[in-house]
């Protein structure tokens, strides 16, 4: 089987993509893609393996980043981290790993996946487990399928290292694996718990990795062609223009460790004299219609620049920008009754049914 | 008080006198290349009106573009080396590792990383590695580098180590100039670390520019202290600004929207700065400019520190006018006009023309633009209010009408009616707003730190009183200090309700400070 290479190209569209199905959160993946350059003029290459290719015995790693931004952007991503949480999985569980994939396809996770792939000489398994960002361990495609949420390694920069190896629940996890990364100072970078390739076959949202560079390069594209990105990104992605506008008003907030608010849209052309509201939890989760809630999470809801393409993030979208509000498809993981449990309005405190923009 | 106001644009260098709070007298001479020239033309322009024989004159204050051209053209640019205390973190991303190729390869002398840096929480990342410091600082006299720029993880919280390896390179590398990652501010080690970069990069610059400045007070007879303006609208001492260039980087916008202030006597407006090639349009709140809390490139290079937030766009009054299809800038005459306008017998359609023409100044000759219709002028003239309509609206954080304040030699093009503009303001001496911004500016101190575990208000009053020793360490009166800015902002993900609090408080020079030379 020969595996597609990703190029340094891909990686520049990857960044755009996965800043845009952050829907709002998951950090920029600024720091990760300048890392990833670097590597690229070393001449390290990654390659990308489609989930479907591996075997059902296959070992597989997931990894993410955890902490608060914030001192992201103090102790800056180094990407041999990632690759050392990889590593210390392997020595704790004697697994070999096939490949590594992306537990969050949406913000600075993404490019996780790639910094360890390209350190081990491993290909990077072209699947996540949120299809987006989500701000909790069990908004995730494997929690909603009662994958075992254990062991998890996380690994400091200094050397420190600590494995959560056994825990009942992911909410366990996520209280036990957060008290060791405020320890840390705020930033860990973990591996999750090791997935068979069974697993990722059933339960891996596929394909994320392809989706995100695809729609990084549309925007891109049109970017360099003068084009509307918009239209650019809904002809390689079946997604919804919901609105267009500028930005009135934003109210944020911070609870139990999220931030959360609302920003108010008017409308312009088509949308003139309707007013949209979105609230958000780190990520965009309903936008409001006059009122009315017309898209939610699982749906993705994603705010664009609407000259530039690139998304907008919660933590700094501000007054008088002009946005897109688009919606892209949810992964259906997502949209079975205990999909919605994990992920849908009323995983957020919201008392809605669930309604997606793409019913028919 | 009497103070001297100057501005150094790239087209003219225009100074007031203020006595008591009047603008007394407003010249304009062309800035020279060696910028000492227009400034010593300036001072005889004044010399020429008598005031200056009134009496003691308190301060010089000049605000220079200088700095911001040097990195943009690339020129007169000063080897750095980098220190970075942080190891093991962050080492894949050394200093200079986004800069622009050939930007590097003029500044960097060479990278170095040692042990050091803190948490967000103040305890230390690792312990200082000062035998490592003291091996960088001996390797860096080797390599003949003067200049040198320290940077330490969440510097802004704890700078203990960033001062601590300041003082062994003094040991060690004497008369290096050391810039210090913690006096430029914000979070985000990056983006701090560049301004440093660039701050050292301009040692020699600094130097010799603010000699030049020096020299040409003397020059003139005068014997008053210089300040130097900043980009936030406040003055600091020479010796500062020879320290801290960078921070003089937006000087000249900054310049413009405190004189605006200052002039019509609004604290809170939107500030629109005609000039001959470009528009600035930023607004004021509690008569400062708004800073900008995001990325800001210079010259290529990512940079996050005190700016003004502001944008600039190609309309001005050496504007090139096109029709079919209608066009306004960016190209401009700029300082050309006099010979380039058709008003003034040459062949370039500017805006000026139109507005000679439509009869809003009165300068050239005005049979000359006389057959320009009064439809096609109408068509300009909405085209230039649409551009600054867009800008201000873009500008703006908040809807609602706010008055606007139109300043520059070019603020005639501002219509008198803009779409969410409650009125247009025009005020005596605006042409010279940015002198009269340079005159009248203040000191200022600034925190912006990451509190825990206190209440909004005990952390917001403990930040306030951190800048006001700042402020008061700057130069300022602390009687006269005010609180301009208070900005806190819950951080996701951090345990024990942590909160980042900014606060600016500015105060009047303060009388000791104008004393000692």
């Amino acid at each position: 089987m020969t595996l597609r290479e990703i190029t340094a190209d891909d990686i520049e569209s990857l960044a755009v993509g996965a800043w845009i199905l952050g829907t709002g959160g998951g950090g920029s993946p600024y720091l990760g893609l300048l890392n990833m350059r670097r590597l690229y003029a070393e001449g390290h290459r990654v390659r990308l393996m489609p989930a479907v290719e591996l075997a059902d015995d296959d070992w597989v790693a997931a990894v993410s980043n955890m902490g608060a931004p914030l001192v992201g952007q103090e102790r800056l991503t180094d990407s041999r981290t990632i690759a050392r949480a990889v590593a210390l999985m392997e020595a704790h569980t004697g697994y070999r790993f096939r490949g590594i994939m992306a537990l969050e396809i949406g913000g600075g996770n993404s490019i996780q996946p790639l910094m360890a792939a390209a350190h081990l000489k491993r290909p990077v398994i072209d699947a996540d487990m949120m299809g987006r960002a989500y701000p909790e361990a069990q908004m995730t495609s494997v929690a909603v399928g009662d994958l075992k949420p254990c062991p998890l390694t996380t690994v400091d920069v200094r050397g420190l290292e600590a494995i959560v190896d056994k825990v009942p629940s992911w909410k366990w996890m996520e209280r036990v694996s957060r008290k060791i990364c405020v320890e840390y100072g705020s930033i860990a970078s973990t591996c999750k718990a090791p997935r068979t390739g069974r697993e990722v076959k059933r339960w891996g949202i596929h394909s994320t990795t392809t989706k995100a560079i695809l729609i990084g390069g549309a925007v891109r594209e049109a970017q360099r062609t003068h084009c509307d990105p918009i239209a650019a990104i809904l002809a390689v992605e079946p997604g919804k223009v919901l609105y267009r506008g500028k930005v009135r008003d934003v109210e944020r907030r911070t609870t139990e460790g999220f931030l959360r608010g609302r920003t108010q849209l008017e409308g312009s052309g088509d949308w003139r004299g309707v007013a949209m509201r979105i609230e958000f939890q780190n990520e965009w989760i309903v936008a409001w219609l006059d009122g009315e809630p017309i898209a939610m999470s699982p749906d993705l809801i994603c705010v664009l620049d609407s000259v530039s393409g690139e998304a907008i993030g919660t933590e700094t979208i501000r007054y008088g920008q002009r946005v897109a509000v688009i919606a892209l498809p949810p992964p259906p993981v997502f949209l079975t009754p205990k999909g919605l449990a994990h992920v849908g309005p009323r995983a957020f405190g919201y008392d809605i049914d669930f309604k997606s923009v793409f019913a028919a | 008080m009497r103070r001297i106001g100057i501005d150094v644009g790239g087209t003219n260098t225009d100074a007031v006198l203020i006595e008591d709070g009047q603008v007394t007298a407003a010249v304009k001479a062309p800035t020279s290349e060696d910028v000492t020239g227009g400034i010593l033309e300036a001072f005889a322009q004044l010399k020429a009106t008598c005031v200056l024989y009134g009496g003691r004159i308190d301060a010089v204050m000049i605000g220079t573009t200088h700095f911001m051209n040097a990195v943009v053209q690339r020129r007169h640019l000063t080897k750095v080396g980098a220190l970075r205390l942080g190891m093991p973190a962050s080492a894949s991303l050394p200093p200079f590792c986004d800069w622009p190729p050939e930007l590097a390869r003029q500044v960097e002398g060479g990278v170095w990383m040692v042990e050091g840096g803190h948490e967000y929480d103040g305890r230390p990342f690792m312990p200082l590695d000062g035998a490592g410091v003291r091996q960088a600082a001996r390797e860096m006299r080797a390599k003949g580098l003067r200049s040198v720029a320290i940077s330490a993880i969440f510097s802004p919280l704890d700078p203990s180590h960033e001062r601590a390896a300041a003082a062994i390179i003094a040991q060690e590398n004497p008369g290096a100039a050391v810039t210090c990652s913690c006096d430029l501010g914000r979070i985000g080690l990056l983006e701090r670390e560049n301004a440093g970069l660039l701050n050292a990069a301009l040692a020699d610059l600094a130097q010799d520019t603010v000699a030049a400045f020096e020299a040409a007070i003397r020059g003139s007879g005068l014997d008053a202290p210089l300040f130097i303006t900043q980009n936030d609208g406040t003055v600091a001492e020479a010796a500062q600004a020879r320290r801290l260039p960078v921070y003089s980087f937006a000087s000249g916008a900054t310049n413009s929207m405190r004189g605006g202030a200052y002039l019509s006597g609004l604290a809170d407006a939107m500030v629109v700065d005609v000039g001959g090639t470009t528009t600035d349009i930023g607004q004021l709140t509690n008569g400062f400019p708004r800073p900008a809390n995001a990325v800001v490139r210079i010259g290529g290079v990512r940079t996050l520190f005190r700016m003004p937030d502001l944008i600039s766009i190609g309309l001005g009054g050496g504007s090139h006018v096109a029709f079919e299809p209608l066009q306004i800038g960016p190209l401009s005459v700029g300082y050309r006009l006099l010979k380039e306008g058709i008003a003034f017998g040459g062949s370039q359609l500017t805006a000026s023309d139109i507005a000679i023409a439509a009869g809003l100044i009165a300068i050239g000759d005005r049979t000359l633009v006389a057959h320009l219709d009064k439809a096609s002028r109408a068509r300009v003239l909405a085209e230039a209010g649409r551009m600054i309509e867009e800008s201000v609206d873009a500008v703006k954080t908040a809807a609602g009408d706010v008055p606007l304040i139109a300043v520059g030699g070019g603020a005639f093009l501002v219509p008198e009616r803009l779409e969410g503009v409650s009125r247009v303001i025009r005020v005596r001496h605006g042409d010279c707003a940015n002198a009269v911004g340079a005159a009248i500016a203040q000191v200022s101190g600034e925190v912006d730190q990451v509190f825990r575990d206190l209440p909004r208000a005990a952390a917001i009053a403990k930040a306030a009183g951190l800048a006001e020793d700042r402020a008061v360490a700057a130069g300022a009166d602390r009687a006269t200090l005010q609180t301009v800015e208070t900005e806190d902002i819950p951080i996701a993900y951090l345990p024990g309700n942590s909160m980042r609090v900014r606060v600016r408080v500015v105060g009047d020079v303060a009388a000791a400070a104008g004393a000692r030379r």
